[in-house]
């Protein structure tokens, strides 16, 4: 992992990246079984690239977790022993034995292992609650893992892969900037 | 002096590799060692690989076996130490004397480290050690000045390795009681400090309040950096003030005392952090390996920014530079 920042970029804070306000907006008013289909098929497509995904969780594969993006109308609730992922909306989302809220950015950035946990949570950027061994076993086992979103996701934009894996990573180079 | 660098997981060992460790540590996923956190550590495949992976790169591995044996349950120690020394290790960091005597006897040729957990810190302990298991290196407690390791330094015939950067334990490494009274765990029987299964934080009025065993820890104001909820760095209601009893929520870094560390005889700075993501790993390890090839004025600039990965989001040179005496 190259990590070309110097210190002067890392001491100035920043916020990360604001999601475009379009896609906020498109995202919340998408009917709810359109946006499942679309997380289902990523979900699908990220278990076939990473298949000893969820072996580091051992018996934490039994619980429930929850992941809520700040500033979209959305909540994921995944069970990795089943495995699944349910899309909710916020006011709809039920409890679950661990949870994570923070600016999507950042769980993404989370979800690739490419900021560290531990330093989003002293700086009060994410909040955590529930079980926190279950959290830490998945926290550990996606750090482990090796995703690489838009190389992992690049075969589900068919004859556009390539231009779309370019574009993700020019996304994610300009994400991670902010929250440098 | 060589930079040792932490490893959670293959990931991370792959990424101290590539940023420029010398050397990496790491552990089973077991009680064996005392970062025995959930989804943290090796299989034994994993430890095969990543010893071989390191040596063809020439980067040595320490195998951390650094909690005291169980009682009744010794094998599940030796087989960790029989499966290190067969996988390559080229050390075995040990804090259990009866387990350094099983090496020593069974795996003469091993080398052997011994753990900041077996709180050797006079130079008598270190020289017992030294003689009765042939220790060829001792990891320091970090509750010692520069000018005491100097001191120490003169009078063992063992190489010293001391903490430079990461959490800071102010406690008497392996006899620190503090997570046991709270959670019936500790990290020198089970591995673990604080155990998550034990840490819980919740939302109150804006405020993130953490609790560990039922007891609250902290409560954090909004916005002002947060630190794990260990005993040792919680802030408590004593007389008429909330006040920190111990330490701070605060990590270390010793960094500015690297000439002074070096002139001493420090043969290995340590990174602490097996806990932590692949991403603090590559970042502080980079940060520090440039630290350590750059003059004494620019190294501040490599290492500032890792302030922001702290806990607390702020460094101590601990009792490296004893201020409080």
């Amino acid at each position: 992992m190259k990590l070309d920042r110097t210190g002067e970029d890392l001491l100035n804070q920043k916020r990360p990246m604001d999601i475009p306000r379009p896609l906020v907006f498109a995202v919340n008013t998408t009917p709810l079984p359109i946006v499942q289909k679309i997380v289902d098929a990523v979900f699908r497509r990220a278990l076939r690239q990473h298949p000893n995904l969820f072996d580091r969780l051992g018996s934490y594969a039994e619980k429930r977790f929850g992941f809520s993006p700040t500033g979209l109308d959305l909540a994921f609730e995944i069970h990795p022993a089943t495995p699944s992922i349910s899309v909710y909306r916020k006011r709809q989302a039920p409890d679950t034995d661990a949870a994570v809220t923070g600016p999507l950015v950042m769980l993404l950035a989370l979800l690739e292992g490419r900021i560290d946990g531990d330093a989003m949570f002293f700086s009060r950027s994410l909040s955590v609650t529930g079980d926190m061994e279950a959290m830490l076993a998945l926290r550990n086992a996606l750090d482990d893992c090796g995703f690489d979103l838009p190389k992992d996701l690049a075969g589900l934009a068919g004859p556009f892969a390539v231009p779309f894996q370019e574009l993700a990573n020019r996304v994610r180079s300009r994400a991670l900037e902010g929250l440098a | 002096m060589e930079l040792i660098c932490p490893a959670g997981t293959p990931a991370a060992y792959r990424e101290a590799v590539q940023a420029g460790a010398d050397a990496i540590y790491c552990g089973f996923r077991d009680e064996t060692n005392a970062r025995n956190f959930p989804g943290l550590n090796f299989t034994r495949d994993e430890m095969k690989a990543a010893i071989a992976f390191g040596r063809s790169r020439g980067v040595d591995t320490y195998v951390a076996l650094n909690t005291f044996m169980r009682a009744g349950a010794e094998d599940i120690w030796y087989r960790a130490a029989d499966d290190a020394a067969a996988a390559g290790a080229t050390a075995l960091i040990l804090a259990d004397m009866a387990l350094m005597d099983y090496v020593a006897t069974k795996h003469p040729d091993q080398r052997l480290h011994v753990s900041v957990q077996a709180s050797a810190s006079n130079a008598v302990a270190v020289n017992f050690l030294v003689e009765s298991f042939g220790a060829k290196r001792l990891v320091l407690p970090r509750v010692l000045t520069v000018a005491e390791i100097a001191a120490l330094a003169r009078k063992v015939s063992c190489e010293l390795e001391v903490f430079a950067f990461g959490g800071l334990c102010v406690m008497a490494e392996g006899r620190c009681s503090l997570s046991s009274y709270v959670t019936g765990k500790s990290p020198n029987m089970q591995g673990v400090c604080s155990p998550a299964s034990h840490v819980r934080y919740r939302e109150d009025g804006g405020d993130m309040v953490s609790e560990l065993g039922g007891f609250t820890i902290n409560r954090f104001g909004k916005n002002e950096p947060a630190g794990y909820p260990t005993l040792c760095k919680g802030r408590f209601h004593i007389a008429d003030s909330d006040a920190y009893a111990f330490e701070d929520p605060v990590s270390l870094d010793v960094m500015d005392h690297l000439d002074a560390l070096r002139a001493a005889g420090v043969k290995a700075l340590k990174i602490e952090g097996r806990q932590r993501g692949k991403a603090y790993v590559a970042e502080v390890v980079s940060s520090l390996r440039r630290a350590l090839s750059a003059s004494p004025q620019a190294r501040p600039a490599h290492v500032a920014q890792l302030r922001k990965l702290s806990e607390g989001q702020q460094t101590t040179s601990g009792a490296y530079e004893k201020k409080w005496r």
